[in-house]
């Protein structure tokens, strides 16, 4: 019987008894539960990467406007930037997870990953660790593949929808799939990964979901940046076998918790924080349709 | 318990943005209707509800709806352009946006559609994730997903023929996962939707056709093939 994600110690557990790599248990999940093929399996993995390295390349070469005006290619302005604030790399992770973010913001073709509005992150990540490390496709299929081990667990116990979870739950969530992606594609042991994965999300806690208009533009995009830096520095850490102190599970609970007492109006209702600003309410009145037929409060349609 | 999600729900699905129930949903509505409708319409009032009537144009509701119309997938890049595709082929659109429809779910839309043959009413939820819900088809309620294969059939509302339809679908070895009935009045005309795990002859569809209690038959094969 596969592994069913509900614990990081388990999973643990399992790769330690039967002696697998981390990624080995969420195929086998993925083909009993699933009924899918290995090939299948692979097929699709490559399938999602190509669409997330055709995202970052169309966001870095095409023009990116949003119907909003919010979104104005900031993705391209990064890149040719001439000064890089730390290295070449970290200005390519940062103007790629715009990129690819940017591209969902107008209409195009991405991998929610694990939601729509964290499409940029895995894709900025991970092309950044491929081109700077030389790795195989393969390996960063297996880093998909963990990734999504990551997202089970944390769907499960906690909550990957900004609605639900407010934005620790988006783009943290994502942000927690690629530090284990990460980790695992550079040779971390099964600890080192899940380690980052609680690092990332102590980090990320807290963080409200607020977007401008409710339109996932504002601060989404900005977000999709930080949290691919995020998950950059916790997989840093974690290699360094540097301890997060409260277990990976205890992590994942504090955010199920943190979304559970979390206010409506920080739930994607676009009623509070950013969405709430003058600003944010003036952009609110240019962009969102002001002409509606309103309906008697008592006879609904029907 | 609700089912397990897939690896390919948290590397997935790959989908035009921004959101999927802004634009992937709105798609699978639309192909539903157009599916309904047996060809691409001539003319179509849409009408957008509650949360949507507002967001419809930000989140590119607009342009996905008419994609679904047009069969387009919810992966397929022309539906950023759809707005000029549908006039290009001909397709005679109208946007409503209405507010405080309190019975209907935050993100409903409702497609009125007429075609040189004929014309139909699909009301749909997007319900976040991509996943929809058909509530409404030709003034009768319902209640479906289109994620597996649906028939729709409207018939007499006589005994037995709900008890029929299940026979003559088990012997085409079917599996019906769920099945809804609707009718307009006692011994009047009834709706009855079946959700099938597997898809179904055409021959069992042409035999049910000419059943003489039957008044229609719509057929809806997985939305997403
Ligand atoms: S702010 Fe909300 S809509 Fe935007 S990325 Fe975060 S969770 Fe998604």
């Amino acid at each position: 019987m596969s592994l069913l994600f509900d614990s990081f110690e388990e999973w643990r557990t399992y790769c330690q008894e039967e002696d697998k790599p981390l990624f080995e248990p969420v195929l086998r999940y993925e083909r009993e539960q699933k009924g899918k093929s290995e090939e299948e399996i692979w097929n699709g993995l490559g399938k999602a990467y190509q669409v997330m390295k055709d995202a970052v390349q169309t966001g870095l070469t095409k023009e990116m406007n949003s119907y909003s005006g919010m979104i104005q290619g900031g993705a391209r302005k990064v890149a040719n930037h001439p000064v890089p604030v730390l290295s070449i790399e970290f200005q390519r992770l940062v103007a790629r997870a715009l990129a690819a973010k940017e591209v969902n913001s107008c209409m195009g073709k991405v991998v929610a990953a694990p939601t729509a509005g964290a499409s940029g992150i895995l894709p900025g990540t991970l092309v950044t660790l491929q081109e700077i490390h030389k790795l195989k496709d393969q390996t960063i299929l297996e880093g998909l593949l963990v990734g999504a081990g990551v997202a089970l667990i944390l769907e499960k116990r906690a909550s990957i929808a900004g609605a639900v979870g407010g934005c620790q739950a988006e783009t943290g969530s994502a942000a927690a799939m690629a530090s284990a992606a990460i980790v695992y594609a550079l040779g971390g042991t099964v600890d080192q990964a899940f380690n980052a994965v609680a690092i990332t999300i102590q980090c990320m806690l807290g963080l409200v979901c607020d977007p401008v208009a409710g339109l996932v533009e504002i601060p989404c995009v900005v977000r999709n940046a930080s949290a691919a830096a995020i998950a950059n520095s916790s997989a840093q850490i974690a290699l360094a076998d540097v301890s997060p102190v409260i277990p990976v599970d205890e992590c994942v609970d504090a955010m199920g918790e943190i979304g559970h007492s979390m206010e409506a109006k920080y739930k994607e209702t676009a009623e509070g924080g950013l969405a709430a600003t003058p600003t944010g309410q003036r952009i609110a009145r240019k962009v969102l349709i002001q002409d509606i037929e309103i309906m008697d409060d008592e006879v609904s349609e029907e | 318990m609700s089912e397990r999600s897939s690896v390919f729900d948290m590397i997935g699905p790959v989908m035009i943005g921004p959101s999927s129930s802004h634009t992937a949903g709105v798609v699978r509505i639309g192909r539903v209707a157009r599916k309904i409708l047996g060809s691409a319409p001539k003319e179509a009032v849409i009408t957008f509800y509650n949360s949507f009537a507002r967001t419809f144009e930000g989140h590119g509701s607009n342009r996905a709806i008419l994609g679904g119309l047009m069969d387009f997938h919810t992966d397929d890049e022309r539906i950023k352009e759809a707005l000029d595709l549908a006039k290009e082929q001909e397709i005679n659109y109208k946007f409503r946006s209405v507010g405080n429809a309190n019975t209907l779910h935050p993100n409903t839309v409702r497609l009125f559609l007429k075609s040189d043959d004929g014309q139909t009413e699909v009301v749909g939820e997007s319900r976040g994730g991509g996943v929809i819900r058909i509530r409404e088809v030709n003034g009768f309620d319902c209640n479906f997903t289109a994620s597996s294969h649906t028939l729709i059939v409207h018939a007499d509302d006589q005994k037995g023929s709900i008890a029929f339809i299940s026979d003559v679908l088990s012997h085409d070895d079917c599996n019906i996962a769920t099945m809804t009935v609707s009718r307009k009045g006692k011994n009047d005309l009834a709706c009855l939707v079946f959700e099938m795990d597997s898809g179904l002859k055409p021959l069992t569809l042409e035999y049910i056709r000419n059943l003489n209690w039957v008044r229609s038959v719509i057929y809806i094969p997985d939305i997403d093939q």
